[in-house]
């Protein structure tokens, strides 16, 4: 707390505006979230938010999430490795386009994704004969929320592994190491805080995700729901004070997940400062 | 470096952009209308326009607003401004009598046969040939024929379906018990719940997903013959539920607009001859005996049944579909 | 979020890697993850996006550009630019002002409010949408008085753009915090002691240091400010030709079954992202030769 030695101006108004805009726009609504859950006593509450069909869906949602954050976890930091470290014809494109699961519309993304994997889609067609059905099954999810992460952990590791000095990969080689050995021992220590980072982004994005996953899901019953579809189900049957009790569970875990993240970040920071 | 103006100047253009899609000329109303009735009033909304103008000098333009039945009628509750609501299923009309007022709670004397314009039917789709034998509800039950309805909880059209297997099973062995084994045998032969009827098709259609489509008639003879013709056949089961499509005035809003008059002259359109015949070209089944008797060939006779005459009513036909309700029970418990 | 803009990107960067024995693999290795790596994308990304284009071109380019000049497409177009033209300037002054105060400033509370800035992130979008209509709607908090003095906002342009600015809310804020934060301010403090004035120091010295960053922050805000469908398709009452997004107009397409028509649609979204990334390409390609002192640090946020 330095308030004595400020010297530059404007905390006030800017620190001002920002909570203003904050609360109009972020925490007013939600509130009122809560507010209306709050019709409902603690036991019928809880009979909400533990109704086996819920809870399937929670089994769902967190799963397939955490699965989608790990696998973007290994491919993700093994395209930044390839865009970082290699020369490869097609490197710009392939960098620019990472991005475009945040910018497609995810209503598009499920219904290309639906397209290419349904049992008559190029991708599906080949998956079929072999048993594998993906679009209309949980699996299906899990291809959809490894579409909407995939960019969190590319772009979490990439500066990281951009910045990170040669010196200490060239010490090890001196030492004898081997490039495997290098890289468990002296690299993934370095990339591990913002791998997590990314994963955890990953896992916080998929499990809010609507739009491209009731495309490509099913959406059967105690087997490929999502929570967020049971937020709508509710809300379609006029149970506005259901939907809100299941939407209150998911924003106490995403904030949660969000302040787990900034640990995260506070962590990173902190290992990377000593590292200069 | 960020200019200024050049970002005003945009910002400017834009506004102009919105400001100018908001004059219209004369009344506008808004019909707001559940999934598959698109095409329907894309015909039906200029044709009432010309006969208004005729009739009235009057210009008026209809919008239209579309999508899962219930959906659209929380909007309209939580105050999206319809003029007109035209549903499938009576509830979702019900709905704005209970939230707020917007209907007359007598909505179904204000036009004749209870509100509703036309009716339709639960039939099958089924790909070409109808290679699994599909010829009747026993067999949608049948180990290894998949099924694709939209979701009941939240479609119009997969209630209807619940409803019709429901009815086609009670009238068969005539319990209760054995109608909820028929449709858990059912729903545990459905892989895909789309959450409308739109999704179910185009999940049949296009993703060759499912043996059988169970939808309304007028959709299937559209899917027949433009999604695919020669691809699909339309199987008419036995017998099957009568969906009848209610309509009302939104008072609340049209009072306040004062587009009461246009509003139901729009809905009596509906009920009129050339309204009528329209209907009948979409595969919608009118109450116009007239209208009815010279399109008979499109319209198979077979024996329907109503949500009324099965169930009691709507009251005790939704229970089925409340948070732990029959169907929650039938789909939890279906083996897959 | 990532901070792409803090790429520092020199001619061929990856080439001093190659270079040295110490932090290159064997030939095979190289090959093996280049093959796994880009298979996983070529997957995942390049096939979706060259199904929509594929998808949308099927029944040629006349029924492609009737199908983007029909007047319900083409306000579908308007809406969402006004949407984004309004969403994205207001989140950038919000974001830049959040940014001063949390970067130039100490004070308690400070991860708490990165967090709550975080939120709309991980919020779903169903909910977003949901949380407009249980403040707006008829049955609302403000719904009577807004019924009583005529006001619309949900099911039209305002709640539109609303929720808009909800799922945007943290882009161009979490862009700049990092970056600014690692800038420090004793330029800033020089700039004040020399007897320059608030504005002046913004605008003559951090606002040249945060350009590419705030840039970028703007072009993925706008991005997704376009292609927002969740929280928008809850508020927005699809009327046809006046409350419909290109998103929900995509839907909307689909759900008649004009394919081609909604792909169409759908690719003209992908081409403004596609652009977008090439803008942001460039962005960083400029970044990295303006200096990478002034964009140096900042891990990713």
């Amino acid at each position: 707390m330095a308030r004595s030695t400020r010297v530059l101006p404007g905390f006030g108004p800017t620190l001002g505006l920002t909570l203003t805009w904050l609360s109009l726009i972020v925490l007013l609504p939600l509130a009122s979230v809560f507010l209306k859950a709050s019709n409902l006593s603690l036991s019928e509450f809880w009979n909400v938010v533990s109704a086996p069909r819920v809870v399937a869906s929670y089994k769902l949602s967190f799963g397939m999430s955490l699965s989608a954050a790990a696998i973007n976890a290994v491919f993700g930091l093994m395209l930044a490795w390839c865009l970082v470290r290699y020369r490869f014809p097609g490197k710009r494109l392939v960098d620019a386009l990472i991005d475009l699961p945040f910018a497609l519309p995810t209503a598009v993304a499920g219904i290309a994704l639906t397209a290419l994997y349904a049992k008559n889609g190029w991708i599906g067609q080949w998956l079929e004969p072999l048993g594998i059905q993906v679009a209309f099954k949980p699996l299906g999810v899990l291809v959809a929320l490894v579409f909407i992460g995939l960019p969190f952990v590319v772009r979490t590791v990439q500066p990281v592994l951009e910045d990170l000095d040669v010196e200490h990969e060239e010490a090890a080689a001196s030492l004898g190491a081997g490039r495997g050995q290098t890289f468990r021992y002296v690299l993934l220590p370095v990339l591990l805080p913002a791998l997590l980072t990314g994963f955890t982004l990953a896992f916080a994005r998929a499990v809010g995700e609507y739009g491209s996953v009731i495309f490509i899901a099913g959406n059967i019953p105690m087997i490929s729901e999502i929570t967020p579809l049971m937020i709508i189900t509710k809300l379609e049957q006029y149970d506005y004070v259901g939907a809100t009790a299941v939407a209150e569970v998911m924003l106490l875990i995403s904030f949660a997940l969000l302040l787990l993240i900034n640990g995260l970040q506070a962590w990173t920071a902190r290992r990377t400062g000593r590292d200069r | 470096m960020l200019k200024k103006r050049p970002w005003s100047r945009a910002l400017a253009v834009l506004l102009a952009l919105g400001v100018s899609t908001g004059a219209q000329a004369g009344t506008t109303l808004l019909n707001v209308s559940y999934d598959v009735s698109r095409e329907l009033y894309k015909d039906i909304d200029p044709a009432f326009s010309a006969r208004w103008k005729a009739e009235s000098g009057e210009d008026v333009t209809v919008k239209q607003s579309h999508g899962g039945s219930s959906k659209q009628a929380l909007s309209v509750a939580e105050g999206l401004e319809a003029d007109v609501v035209t549903m499938n299923q009576a509830p979702d009309i019900d709905l704005l009598v209970e939230r707020g007022g917007l209907v007359a709670a007598d909505w179904r004397q204000r036009f004749p046969h209870g509100a509703s314009p036309y009716t339709t039917i639960s039939v099958f789709l089924v790909r070409k040939g109808n290679p699994k034998g599909i010829k009747d509800w026993d067999d949608l039950a049948r180990e290894g024929v998949q099924v694709i309805v939209p979701n009941p909880k939240v479609s119009g059209n997969g209630r209807y379906t619940y409803l019709a297997a429901w009815g086609h099973a009670l009238a068969k062995t005539g319990s209760a018990d054995g109608a909820r084994d028929f449709v858990r045998k059912l729903f545990a032969n459905v892989p895909v719940l789309d959450g409308g009827g739109r999704g179910a098709t185009t999940t049949f259609t296009q993703r060759d997903t499912g043996d059988v489509l169970v939808t309304f008639e007028n959709e299937a003879i559209l899917i027949a013959r433009e999604l695919g013709a020669g691809k699909f056949d339309v199987v008419y089961p036995s017998n099957s539920i009568e969906a009848s499509a209610p309509v009302a005035v939104v008072d609340k809003v049209a009072s306040r607009r004062s587009t009461q008059r246009q509003a139901k002259a729009y809905l009596d359109f509906l009920f009129s001859p050339e309204g009528q015949e329209i209907i009948a070209r979409h595969n919608f089944r009118p109450r116009d005996e007239q209208v009815l008797a010279h399109n008979a060939s499109r319209f198979p006779a077979i024996r329907t049944f109503t949500v009324e005459q099965t169930f009691g009513g709507w009251d005790k036909a939704q229970a089925h579909f409340a948070d732990g309700g029959a169907y929650d029970q039938i789909i939890s418990a279906a083996k897959r | 979020m990532a901070t792409a803009a803090t790429l520092r990107r020199s001619v061929d960067p990856a080439a001093r890697f190659e270079a040295r024995s110490a932090t290159r693999e064997a030939p095979w290795v190289k090959r093996t993850l280049l093959a796994v790596a880009l298979s996983f994308f070529a997957l995942f990304l390049l096939m979706p996006l060259i199904a929509v284009f594929i998808e949308a071109l099927r029944k040629g380019w006349e029924t492609y550009f009737t199908a983007l000049i029909e007047p319900d497409a083409l306000a579908s177009i308007r809406l969402t630019l006004l949407a984004a033209g309004i969403a994205v300037p207001l989140n950038l002054v919000f974001g830049v002002s959040a940014a001063w105060a949390i970067a130039k400033f100490e004070f308690r509370g400070k991860h708490f409010l990165i967090t709550l800035i975080d939120l709309p992130f991980s919020v779903s979008p169903v909910i977003a949408g949901l949380v407009y209509i249980l403040m707006f709607g008829a049955h609302g908090w403000f719904g009577p008085w807004l019924n009583e003095h005529d006001i619309r906002i949900v099911f039209a342009v305002p709640g539109i753009v609303l929720a808009t600015i909800f799922v945007t809310f943290p882009f161009v804020a979490r862009e700049l915090i990092p970056l600014m934060q690692a800038q420090g301010r004793e330029e800033e403090e020089a700039a004040i002691v020399l007897g320059a004035n608030g504005w002046r120091t913004f605008w003559h010295v951090t606002l040249p240091n945060i350009r590419w960053g705030l840039l970028y922050g703007v072009i993925l805000c706008n991005a997704r400010a376009m292609g927002e469908f969740g929280a928008v398709s809850v508020v927005s009452g699809h009327i046809r030709g006046e409350t419909n997004t290109m998103p929900l107009q995509v839907e909307i397409l689909y759900n008649e079954y004009q394919f081609a028509a909604a792909f169409a649609v759908a690719s003209l979204l992908a081409l403004l992202a596609l652009v977008t990334l090439g803008i942001k390409s460039w962005v960083e390609h400029n970044a990295a030769r303006s200096g990478p002192a002034a964009q140096d640090e900042a891990t990713a946020s």
